[in-house]
């Protein structure tokens, strides 16, 4: 049986604990609020790029000459980009979104091609480390201080960009977190190169201008080879967005069920405390009677 | 609804106007193109300049962009510009102090990267200036 004093240090400590668990779930949601209005501030304008991009990737029809919306025209290396975050205690974010990647891994192994990651974030980095060090090509921390930045992004872009020109891949995927709510992100895969137009893209089924041939100012290919690496930077400006709010929400999430577990901790430990104390009590009431009953 | 265009004008932080409007003027790379319901399709890169947008004969909004993508189509005129803000909420001193800071930069910039991407953004921040001061004229 544990001693009174094992016992009110550990109800202290889990007490501090769920002082420090509350406080962080209370800046998730300070930060989630401006987190999250960021990222659906965002979202019309990488959608509208992306509607403007197929529109035109559709009307050129199989413009070859850039390798950037047509790929290399092999797929034999992928790179995965895999937004991650900086910071743990975070629930399964990242644990869900490794299994992804996993996933990924072994089927495009499986079928011979070769796969490199590109990192984003000190904690998926050390997950990715432990399990494929050989894939890990490239890592970035701190995007996100205080929140993401566009320039960041762009300089992201960049880097994957001069990395596709050198050739060291063909096909490239950002695996992030989609903020759906505070309680829910789904891990949602998007090819960013080769342009891949978004396969539920109603606005192209709804036949606005219908693919009509457009008029470009300047040439088609200008405003192409211009759109391309902005599209790029647009999507993982938007991927970072959308992680970085699943990030606080998943935080947050987590942090509530640790205060609560906490919770539930104390009165189990301060009841057991209670029953320990009155034992002792009783013992030493039995122990004086008996020993006045013995004179 | 048929003679008005739906004008959309998205920044990468935010939407920041969507409306039904008579016409708008955008600033094109070769020349201002204005837009009226039924307009061909067409694609166009923006320049830093302004955009004006007019309910009738009336302007109601002038915005400066700093560049970015126009996409018209017969309903819609869509913009996406890579920075957007109100003509009357730019802060004209604070616009001259950044490019004195930009200036000093550059002249201690060491690649032609660098040097490339602060010329480029000085030459946004004055058309900044003067879309203020053509405004100013008005």
């Amino acid at each position: 049986m544990p001693s009174l004093k094992d016992l009110r240090s550990r109800i202290a400590s889990v007490k501090s604990t769920r002082r420090i668990t509350s406080a962080m779930k209370m800046v998730a949601a300070a930060k989630l609020r401006r987190a999250q209005d960021l990222a659906l501030a965002a979202r019309p304008y990488s959608e509208r790029m992306e509607r403007m991009l197929s529109s035109l990737a559709g009307a050129s029809g199989g413009l070859g000459s850039l390798p950037l919306l047509a790929g290399t025209g092999k797929d034999d290396t992928h790179l995965l980009v895999f937004v991650s975050t900086d910071r743990g205690l975070c629930g399964g974010f990242n644990i869900n979104l490794m299994r992804q990647v996993r996933r990924r891994f072994r089927d495009l192994q499986g079928q011979g091609k070769q796969v490199k990651i590109f990192c984003i974030g000190r904690k998926g980095a050390a997950l990715v480390r432990r399990e494929y060090p050989s894939a890990l090509v490239a890592q970035v921390e701190d995007i996100a201080r205080p929140v993401p930045s566009y320039d960041k992004a762009v300089e992201i872009s960049q880097r994957i960009t001069a990395m596709f020109e050198a050739g060291e891949f063909d096909v490239c995927t950002v695996i992030y977190n989609r903020f759906v709510s505070a309680l829910t992100q789904t891990v949602t895969p998007q090819q960013l190169i080769p342009f891949a137009p978004p396969a539920n893209s109603g606005t192209a089924a709804n036949g606005d201008a219908g693919g009509a041939a457009y008029e470009y100012e300047p040439s088609e290919e200008d405003i192409l080879s211009e759109l391309l690496p902005r599209n790029l930077a647009v999507q993982l400006y938007r991927a970072f967005l959308e992680s970085f709010a699943s990030e606080q929400g998943s935080r947050m999430t987590a942090m509530d069920n640790a205060t609560r577990n906490a919770g539930d901790m104390i009165s189990r430990l301060t009841m057991n405390y209670n029953r320990t104390r009155q034992a002792f009590i009783t013992k030493e009431l039995i122990e004086i009677i008996s020993g006045a009953e013995a004179l | 609804m048929a003679d008005k265009v739906n004008f959309e004008l998205v920044s990468p932080q935010r939407l920041l106007l969507s409306e039904a409007v008579d016409m708008v003027v955008v600033p094109g790379t070769e020349g201002d193109f204005g837009v009226l319901a039924e307009h061909a399709p067409l694609i166009s890169t923006v320049r830093p300049g302004t955009i004006t947008v007019y309910q009738g004969n009336a302007v109601t909004d002038r915005i400066f962009v700093a560049g970015g993508f126009a996409e018209v189509t017969a309903e819609r005129c869509t913009v996406l510009a890579e920075e957007a803000e109100r003509l009357e909420e730019i802060d004209r001193a604070a616009v001259e102090a950044q490019i004195r800071e930009l200036r000093e930069d550059l002249g201690s910039a060491s690649s032609d990267e660098e040097r490339q991407f602060l010329e480029s953004r000085i030459a946004v921040a004055e058309a900044k200036i003067e879309a203020v001061e053509s405004a100013v004229y008005q």
